[in-house]
C-alpha cells in the first residue's frame, strides 16, 4: 500500500486533535449556512445552476474552438498566449519567461493550478524566490504546508496557530491575537515583496473567449498588487476555466461566491484584457490531464467545476477529516473524483471517503453529479485492480453466501451468530473497527426468518417464487 | 393486493422485530403479504464497495427471487434506493426491470400507494426525534433537502408519523446532515464515521426527544452503537414499529 494516500488513518489522526476539528467543522458548516442563506435570496437559484451548467457542458463540448478564439483574442490584444501540455511543460514556460527577464523572485496570488503543478518548489529549486500574497497561502508557504481548502487554505489553523507561526517567522507578538494586528504583520512582511518584484503572477477563475480577458476573483485585492505592480504579469489558467461570453460570465459570478462564502460577490473581481502601458502580459493555458478527463464518458463533468468550494464546506466527511488528509492538490468530494485522474494507484482510496450521502451535489453550483461520480469511481478502482486483496475476497465471499438461501440461512441462523457473517460485509480490515468507538448490535435469539418459519409458515402457504 | 415483504440482511440478523412489525403493519392494512423465504440480500454491500462482480449473483438471486411480483415492499430507504436506482451489477432480464420498478420503501408503500395518514391503533405519548436517512432524503426524494432552498417543505416519514395520536417531534440542528454510516464507509472511515455519529446524537440530545426514530435501521444500528458506547440509554425505533403500535 505504500504510495497510497490513506485518507481514513490521516482523518484519525486530525480527529484525535477536537479542537482544530471541532473548529473547521463549525466554521464550514456556518459557511454552509450562509451559502443557504445567500441562495434564498435569489429566486431563480435552481434555473441559475441548470444554466451555469448547460454553459460548461457547452463550452467543454466545443472546446478547442473556444480556446482557438481567445487565443486570438488575447493576442490582438497583447497578451503573450502559450500552450502547456502538462505541468512540467507549465513550469519551464514560467521559468523560461523569468529568466529571459533576468527575474530571479516571483510574487504569486493564489492559484489552485499552480499547486497542482508544484510550480513553487520546481521555481526555488532554479534559484527564483517565489512569495505568496494572499493571506492563507503565504500562511501555508511559512508553515510548508500545502493548501487544506481551496478558497481558504489555511482554513484549518486557529489564530493561535497563525500567531505562533508569524512570531517565529515574523518576530511578531505570540500572544496578539487579534486579527488585524496579525494581517498587519503579514502585509508589512510581504509589501516590500511586492513593490519590489521583477514579476507578477496570478491564476484565472475564469477567461472570457470572445473578449480575451482574463477574470480574476479575490477578497484581499492580492492579485491586483501582484499583476499591476510588476511590469511583468504571467496568468496561469486550466483549458477548462473558459466561457463563451461576458454575458455567460454574469451568471458564474452570481453562483461563484454565494456558493463559497455566502457573499453577494467577492470584494475584488478584476478583468484582464491586455497587459498596461510598458509591461509585459503572459498567459499559459495548460492542459494537464484535462483533455484526457474530458473523454472519460463517466467522469468529464467534473471539468466544469469552479472552485468554490461549496461541495467541502457540506461535506460532513471532509469537515471532520480536514483538508490535508486527502493528501493531494483537490480535496474533499471535488478532490475524491479529480484526483485519480492525475494518479490512479496513489489516490485510490479517496472514493471511499464518502458516505454518498449527496449534499455535494446538491450544493454545486454547476451542478456536478459529485456523490454519483465518486460511486464510479469505486466501480473503476474495482476494474483497475486497485481494491486490496483482502477486501474483495471478503466482498467474493459475501456474494457467495448472499446468493445462496441454503448457505445464508446457516450463516444467520441465530446463536450460530450473526457476527460470523458481519465481517464478510464490514470488518475486512483494521480488524474489528466497528467496535473502536461503537457497541456491536447484538445478535437476535430468533432471525426473522426463523420467526416466520415458526409463527407463520405453518398457517400460511409457503411461498417461493424464482 | 399483494406485496411481497423484502426483509433487508441486517433486520434479519439483528432487528427481526423490525421485520415482524412491518408485517403486522401491513397485514394491519388489509394488505395481503407473502415473505419469499428464498431472499437474502440485494447485494448492496458489495456494490456500494465498488465490487460489482462480486455483487452480480446476489444481485441476480435477489431479480429471481422478486422478480415476478407487482409490488415489492421493504422497511429500507437505502435498500429500496439501490435496488431502483444502483441495480448494475447483474444480467438485464424482464425480471430485474420488474424488481427495479416495483420496488417500494415501506415509507413510500404507505405514503404514496395506500395513501395512509390515520394510526390511530398506534397511540404514542413521546417526544420524537426523527432521522431520515441520505438515501431516503437525497435518493428517494422522501423528503425535502436542506441545500434546496426554494424547494417545499416536506417528510414523508413525518407525514406518517403525525397520523400517530400523542406524537410530537423536536427540532434539532442540521436535521439531514449525514449520521455517518455509509455502509462500509462505517468500517473503512471508521473514525470520521463514529464521530459524525457522536455529533448528530449530540445534536439530538440537545432537543431532548424520549427516543430516535428512522425509517432507515442501518442508520440507527450505527447510532445505537455510539449511543451505547457513551452510555446513552435512549431507546431507538424503526419507523413501523411506532406505526405499529409499539409502546416505549
Amino acid at each position: 500500500m505504500s504510495g497510497v494516500v490513506d485518507q481514513a488513518r490521516n482523518a484519525e489522526t486530525f480527529l484525535a486533535d477536537t479542537v482544530h476539528e471541532e473548529r473547521l467543522d463549525k466554521l464550514l458548516w456556518a459557511m454552509r449556512l450562509r451559502r443557504d442563506a445567500a441562495a434564498r435570496q435569489v429566486p431563480e437559484w435552481e434555473e441559475l445552476r441548470t444554466l451555469a451548467s448547460e454553459i460548461k457542458e457547452h463550452t467543454l463540448s466545443n472546446l478547442s474552438q473556444y480556446l482557438i478564439q481567445f487565443e486570438a483574442r488575447a493576442t490582438a490584444n497583447g497578451m503573450i498566449v502559450h500552450w502547456a501540455r502538462d505541468a512540467h511543460e507549465h513550469n519551464q514556460i514560467v521559468y523560461d519567461i523569468l529568466a529571459e527577464q533576468g527575474a530571479n523572485s516571483l510574487v504569486k496570488s493564489k492559484s489552485m493550478l499552480t499547486e497542482e503543478c508544484e510550480l513553487r518548489p520546481f521555481l526555488e529549486r532554479r534559484g527564483v524566490r517565489v512569495t505568496e500574497t494572499d493571506l492563507g497561502e503565504r500562511i501555508q508557504q511559512l508553515d510548508d504546508q500545502p493548501p487544506g481548502h481551496i478558497v481558504g487554505p489555511a482554513i484549518h489553523k486557529t489564530t493561535q496557530d497563525v500567531a505562533t507561526l508569524f512570531s517565529q517567522k515574523y518576530g511578531s507578538d505570540p500572544r496578539n491575537l487579534d486579527a488585524a494586528y496579525l494581517a498587519g504583520v503579514m502585509r508589512e512582511n510581504t509589501r516590500p515583496d511586492i513593490l519590489n518584484a521583477p514579476a507578477g503572477m496570478t491564476g484565472a477563475n475564469f477567461v472570457v473567449a470572445e473578449t480575451g480577458a482574463i477574470v480574476v476573483a479575490t477578497n484581499e485585492g492580492n492579485a491586483d498588487l501582484s499583476a499591476h505592480t510588476p511590469p511583468l504579469h504571467i496568468c496561469s489558467v486550466g483549458i477548462e476555466k473558459i466561457i463563451p461570453t461576458t454575458e455567460s460570465l454574469a451568471v458564474f459570478i452570481r453562483l461563484l461566491t454565494r456558493s463559497a462564502t455566502g457573499d453577494k460577490i467577492t470584494q475584488y473581481t478584476s478583468m484582464f484584457r491586455g497587459p498596461r502601458k510598458g509591461a509585459v502580459m503572459h498567459v499559459i493555458l495548460v492542459d494537464n490531464g484535462r483533455s484526457s478527463r474530458l473523454g472519460m464518458k463517466r467522469f468529464w463533468h467534473s471539468l466544469k467545476c469552479i472552485r468554490c468550494a461549496a461541495c467541502m464546506n457540506t461535506c460532513p466527511v471532509y469537515r471532520r477529516s480536514g483538508g490535508l488528509s486527502y493528501g493531494s492538490t483537490y480535496m474533499g468530494p471535488i478532490g475524491i473524483i479529480m484526483m485519480p485522474t492525475f494518479e490512479i494507484r496513489k489516490y485510490s482510496e479517496l472514493p471511499f471517503a464518502s458516505t454518498l450521502n449527496g449534499s455535494c451535489t446538491n450544493v454545486c453550483p454547476v451542478k456536478i453529479d459529485i456523490h454519483e461520480q465518486i460511486y464510479g469511481w469505486r466501480e473503476v478502482m474495482e476494474e483497475n485492480g486497485q481494491i486490496q486483496v483482502v477486501k474483495k475476497e471478503a466482498m467474493r465471499v459475501a456474494d457467495e453466501v448472499l446468493s445462496h438461501p441454503t448457505l445464508y440461512r446457516i450463516a444467520t441462523t441465530a446463536l450460530s451468530t450473526a457476527l460470523e457473517v458481519l465481517p464478510h460485509f464490514a470488518v475486512y480490515n483494521r480488524l474489528n473497527s466497528w467496535a473502536k468507538h461503537r457497541d456491536v448490535p447484538e445478535a437476535a435469539t430468533e432471525t426473522f426468518h426463523e420467526w416466520y418459519r415458526n409463527n407463520r409458515l405453518h398457517t400460511n402457504e409457503e411461498v417461493r417464487r424464482g | 393486493m399483494q406485496v411481497a415483504l423484502m426483509v433487508p440482511c441486517y433486520i434479519d440478523m439483528f432487528y427481526p422485530h423490525v421485520g415482524i412489525a412491518t408485517l403486522e403493519l401491513l397485514e394491519r392494512l388489509g394488505v395481503d403479504v407473502v415473505y419469499p423465504t428464498e431472499q437474502t440480500c440485494c447485494g448492496q454491500p458489495m456494490a456500494n464497495s465498488g465490487c460489482y462482480a462480486e455483487a452480480q449473483a446476489t444481485e441476480e438471486h435477489c431479480a429471481r427471487v422478486f422478480g415476478s411480483f407487482d409490488c415489492v415492499v421493504t422497511a429500507s430507504g437505502s435498500c429500496t434506493h439501490h435496488i431502483r436506482n444502483k441495480f448494475t451489477a447483474g444480467a438485464d432480464t424482464p425480471e430485474k426491470q420488474n424488481l427495479v420498478r416495483n420496488t417500494y420503501d415501506l415509507v413510500e408503500f404507505l405514503h404514496d400507494v395506500l395513501k395512509i395518514r390515520e394510526f390511530p391503533w398506534a397511540i404514542f405519548e413521546h417526544k420524537v426525534a426523527l432521522h431520515t436517512s441520505c438515501s431516503a432524503i437525497r435518493g428517494l426524494n422522501m423528503a425535502s433537502m436542506s441545500e434546496r432552498v426554494h424547494d417545499p417543505v416536506f417528510s414523508k416519514p413525518k407525514a406518517l408519523l403525525s397520523g400517530v395520536p400523542g406524537i410530537e417531534f423536536v427540532e434539532f440542528e442540521r436535521v439531514d446532515e449525514c449520521c455517518g454510516f455509509g455502509g462500509t464507509f462505517a468500517v473503512t472511515e471508521e473514525a470520521v464515521s463514529a464521530k459524525m455519529g457522536y455529533d448528530k446524537l449530540a445534536f439530538m440530545q440537545k432537543a431532548s426527544p424520549e427516543c430516535i426514530v428512522s425509517s432507515d435501521m442501518s442508520c440507527l444500528m450505527h447510532l445505537q452503537g455510539c449511543a451505547r458506547r457513551q452510555k446513552q440509554d435512549i431507546p431507538f425505533y424503526h419507523l413501523a414499529e411506532i406505526l405499529n403500535g409499539v409502546s416505549l
